[in-house]
């Protein structure tokens, strides 16, 4: 018989989950974090490789000769851009036209929902140019795009200026299979997200832009490039994208080969690569690459231009020059021939990239963790919750008897686990249907559910919508005045249960706060497991942080202590302490008030990517885990 | 006076027949490989720019071939990709087997008969057996007869029993040999040398069992051939180690040389080619020692001039080729069963002469009777009788 079948199995072991449940989720914890900690070792990390056998094997010898000509370049449109106070739409496209490109202006405006203070805009208007460079034997029915940020001030003048030279040099040869695409576009994400909105033809945001004139086919792959100085001591790559996706690693694989080809020192996450692997530090050092992107891809915020085009399947990176206080200097040449490599190995592919992993995780630059491996560490907690799950479902009821019947599955089978009864336990059996406790009804459970999920349709509608209100009753700004609102709704939450008690019917019974805990693991067993499906690091963050208190607590015992861990363990604590690690890992540890200031910044931020650019976390956590938070709350409040 | 000129006459006869059969011997020599023409299947199976090298591969071949006289009429180049005008390719028009772009080997005047799409497992296959639309233009079609050689080169990517075309489809080692079975019987062919240059590439020359082939192949079961050297500014692997070795040596071979098959066999070894180059020439009934090179990649034409008369016997070479002789009986066909209908629309013919009823109707109307009387018992067989 099997192992579920058996009704002596099933037995041995529902008394096996019962008895041993706390150490069982002690264990499965531990087990959890020691397995993530453990994904940055060289066993659970192997070493990358390209898997797309068209960017084969063999490199070619590159040419870029034109590193003076993209300094001039860069200097021409450091002067324009002062002097037209924005991008130089009539500069850029009187210099793209002489190089032989057709040329395009995009204008866009958009209307921020609150005026962004870290930026300092509000109601935005822009110019996107591009420049199409035409594959001379080919259909121009696939492109490759290489994309610079117009900023303020002086920053990225020498991406522009590259960028120029980089379609000077490539008009000038006839190899090209795909068309390429040099943008330049302003606002930075603002841009690009018009610009592709408008390259596809769909309304996701409430942009408002004129349609893009010129197409150049499918995009098969994008790189974004920010450069600011002259000269580089290092190129970082930046991969995460919106919600946490992430490009091909494929794409990673091949700026790593040039970086390695051409010589250049290359970093991910700031972080140079170390070559011993068995040392302490080496660990400790791959670990913190590790949390970097673990902590950067559960935000969900782009972390370069290039996080946009991964909604649309292009796999795109942003490739950053450095210049540090090294010795070590590389000229514009050499980052030409680099990027120079790439589009021309790009160039030879013939589908997009699809054969690498599309979930991965980096502890360095040439190891990777690939889905199968670090998912168990998110299994192993999620098990913490069946187990507690399972607990609750069939666990012992506190009855008259003190009775260890009932396992989940004999509950579905009501009849035949009453038969079972009387057969085991011979005289208790006649007794045993009358010791069911009255379980209150479902219907019962329906106003803390309904009261939680209204807390978190406020928290995320009210802030955008009542700051005009805000704004005139109290001497803020619209953005404290948002971030603000959110944290008091937030925390007026939390005093919900004590009002909504006294219209419970029948709430006082320990069935029914068992119920309710059963009902509110569940929905966070669900939901972390969607999320940990799309966005890992989202899903195990919010896991790690919010499966001890969740499986701990119970309106008796130690009360205090319970609500202080799960306090400790709301979504809001933990953003709150992301950003303190965060900035640790990023070797610049931050004070306290610098700290909240930060926090409220975030707040502030992905309040913002959620209208702007149709960001996911700030709905999740406000619609779905916070509700489910509350509903733990109100289980630890029972009375 | 008379002994004298009987003397000289006698000598000059002596002379004659001396130098007649000397002619005779060298008249011999002509025939002694059996074979009137030269033909060449050269084949490319994949496709996509970094498939380059077998491109190369195929067409070093098709040069070589060309330069040692055969002509394009006897040659069926397929080309599964187009290298020359694909847009990546910096040097349009243009493929080269040595790096440092030394040797085109597209030249100025190739003849590509099957290209692209067209290159299938089943144009390939109508191809060797001959069973061709009546629509396809002669320079598509494989007219071999029963005294030609025919060249059969492949490459491409390959695997245990396989060999792979166009990502999309596979021809199996069974397949070919089937084929060449079919050539055989169809008398198309004299002597078949077969090179394939793919990973395992011994394997699809495992299951061949018709007579007169001989086979090459760059590798041994279980082991990959490898690519050459890469170019640097095409960016691509140019050629195949073992065909790179095999055209080297055939840049050696000029229409009159003498070089034999065994040299073949020696042309990459393993220290070169990192694999293992395999051959078979157990079906072959010459001794690869005495076939040259040129019996299959070139199409010599042997003149002598003489001025002696010869005769020649029908049996002059010594070489017989012992044609198995066909069991069925041909008697002429009336004009009115030469095509024979019924049996192609499967009706039955027209029975002749009564034939007592076969012993399966017999059985089943036995089988009949006996349940009939065990229902109705036995007492019933008086009321028929």
């Amino acid at each position: 018989m099997g192992l579920l079948s058996d009704p002596h199995c099933r037995r041995a072991l529902s008394r096996l989950v019962v008895r041993l449940n706390t150490p069982l989720c002690v264990l499965s914890y531990v087990a959890g974090l020691g397995w993530f900690l453990a994904m940055a070792l060289p066993p659970l990390a192997p070493r990358t490789y390209m898997s797309e056998n068209a960017m084969g094997s063999t490199m070619v010898e590159e040419q870029f000769p034109h590193g003076e000509r993209a300094l001039a370049y860069a200097r021409d449109f450091a002067a324009q851009k002062k002097k037209a106070g924005g991008i130089p739409v009539a500069w850029l496209e009187k210099t793209m036209w002489g190089l032989g490109l057709e040329v395009y202006k995009q204008p866009f405006a958009r209307t921020l929902p609150f005026p962004d203070e870290s930026r300092e805009r509000y109601m935005v208007k822009g110019t996107n140019v591009y420049g199409i460079l035409r594959a001379p034997r080919a259909a121009s029915t696939e492109s490759l795009v290489l994309s610079v940020p117009c900023s303020e001030g002086t920053q990225n003048s020498q991406a522009v200026g590259l960028m120029l030279a980089l379609a000077a040099y490539f008009r000038g040869q006839i190899y090209w299979a795909k068309d390429i695409i040099f943008l330049v576009n302003e606002h930075d994400l603002l841009g690009m997200e018009a610009w592709l909105e408008a390259y596809h033809d769909v309304n996701v945001t409430e942009m408002q832009s004129s349609g893009t004139l010129g197409r150049a086919g499918a995009i098969q792959a994008a790189v974004a490039l920010e450069l600011s100085s002259d000269v580089v001591t290092s190129f970082d790559v930046a991969v995460e994208g919106l919600n946490g996706q992430l490009p091909n690693l494929d794409l990673v694989n091949l700026f790593h080969a040039f970086c390695q080809k051409n010589g250049l020192l290359c970093t991910i996450q700031g972080k140079l690569q170390r070559s011993d692997w068995d040392t302490l530090p080496a660990y400790a050092h791959s670990l913190q690459t590790l949390l970097l992107m673990v902590l950067k891809q559960g935000s969900g915020r782009p972390q370069g231009d290039h996080g946009l085009f991964l909604r649309y399947h292009i796999e795109a990176i942003t490739v950053r020059g450095i210049n540090s206080f090294r010795q070590y200097k590389y000229d514009m040449t050499t980052v030409g021939k680099t990027l120079e490599g790439m589009f021309r190995k790009l160039n030879n592919l013939l589908e997009r990239l699809h054969q690498s992993y599309f979930f991965y995780l980096l502890p360095s630059l040439s190891r990777f963790v690939s889905i199968g491996v670090y998912m168990p560490a998110f299994g192993f907690l999620i098990l913490v919750l069946v187990l507690k799950i399972s607990l609750l479902g069939g666990g012992p009821r506190p009855g008259p008897r003190g009775l260890h019947a009932l396992d989940l599955w004999m509950q579905l089978n009501k009849c035949e686990a009453a038969s079972a009864e009387r057969l085991w336990d011979g005289d208790q059996g006649a007794a045993h249907a009358v010791a069911e406790e009255p379980r209150p009804g479902l219907l019962a459970l329906v106003p803390p559910l309904l009261v939680c999920h209204a807390a978190g349709l406020a928290l995320y509608l009210l802030p955008v919508l009542g700051q005009r209100v805000a704004t005139q009753h109290f001497p803020v700004s619209e953005a404290e005045a948002v971030v603000l609102t959110l944290i008091a709704i937030y925390v007026a939450g939390m005093a919900l249960p004590h009002s909504a008690h006294r219209a419970l019917p029948g709430g006082g019974s320990d069935r029914g706060w068992m119920t309710l805990k059963l009902l509110a693991l569940l929905y966070l067993a669900a939901q972390l497991s969607c999320a940990a499906l799309l966005n890992f690091s989202l899903g195990f963050l919010l896991a790690a942080t919010m499966v001890p208190a969740a499986a701990a607590v119970r309106p008796t015992g130690p009360r205090l202590v319970l609500a202080a861990l799960l306090v400790l363990s709301t979504p809001a604590v933990t953003l709150l302490l992301g950003i303190f690690l965060h900035r640790e890992l990023e070797e610049r540890p931050a004070g306290l008030a610098e700290g909240w200031q930060l926090f409220l910044q975030a707040l502030a931020e992905g309040l913002l990517q959620h209208h702007l650019y149709g960001a996911l976390p700030f709905p999740f956590l406000a619609l779905l885990t916070y509700p489910c938070w509350l509903l733990l709350w109100n289980v630890l409040c029972w009375k | 006076m008379a002994a004298a000129l009987s003397a000289a006459a006698l000598l000059l006869g002596c002379c004659g027949a001396a130098l007649a059969s000397g002619v005779q011997d060298q008249a011999e020599q002509f025939f002694r490989s059996g074979h009137t023409n030269n033909w060449a299947v050269l084949v490319c199976t994949s496709r996509f720019w970094f498939n380059y090298r077998h491109v190369a591969n195929t067409l070093s071949v098709y040069r070589s071939v060309k330069r040692l006289g055969i002509p394009d009429s006897h040659i069926v180049l397929m080309l599964a990709d187009d290298m020359a005008c694909n847009p990546r390719n910096p040097k349009p028009a243009t493929v080269f087997s040595h790096k440092n772009m030394e040797l085109n080997v597209y030249g100025d005047d190739v003849e590509v008969d099957y290209r692209s799409y067209e290159v299938t497992v089943e144009n390939f296959l109508r191809v060797l057996t001959g069973r061709i639309p009546p629509s396809t233009p002669r320079s598509k079609r494989l007219l071999s007869d029963d005294r030609s050689n025919i060249l059969i080169y492949m490459t491409g990517h390959g695997g245990n029993g396989f060999l792979k075309f166009q990502d999309s489809e596979e021809i199996t080692n069974v397949e070919l040999a089937d084929a060449f079975e079919q050539m055989w019987q169809k008398r198309r062919y004299n002597e078949l040398l077969f090179i394939i240059d793919t990973c395992q590439g011994a394997s699809m020359y495992e299951r061949f069992y018709s007579p007169n082939i001989m086979a090459l192949a760059s590798s041994q079961v279980g082991e990959d051939s490898l690519s050459h050297q890469p170019d640097l500014g095409i960016g691509v692997h140019l050629m195949d180690r073992y065909t790179f070795y095999v055209l080297e040596f055939l840049e050696e071979i000029h229409p009159a040389s003498q070089t034999n098959m065994n040299d073949l066999f020696q042309v990459c070894p393993k220290s070169l080619c990192v694999s293992t180059p395999g051959h078979r020439t157990d079906l072959f009934q010459r001794d690869p020692q005495n076939v040259l090179i040129t019996d299959f990649f070139g199409s010599v034409r042997k003149v002598e001039i003489t001025t002696e008369t010869i005769s020649l016997d029908r049996d002059l070479a010594g070489f017989e080729n012992e044609l198995p002789k066909d069991e069925l009986a041909t008697e002429p066909l009336k004009y009115a069963d030469q095509l024979p209908v019924a049996q192609i629309i499967h009706q039955k013919p027209k029975q002749k002469d009564w034939h007592p009823p076969g012993g399966f109707i017999l059985g089943l109307w036995a089988l009949i009777i006996m349940v009939f009387f065990k229902t109705y018992g036995i007492k019933h067989m008086k009321h028929i009788f």
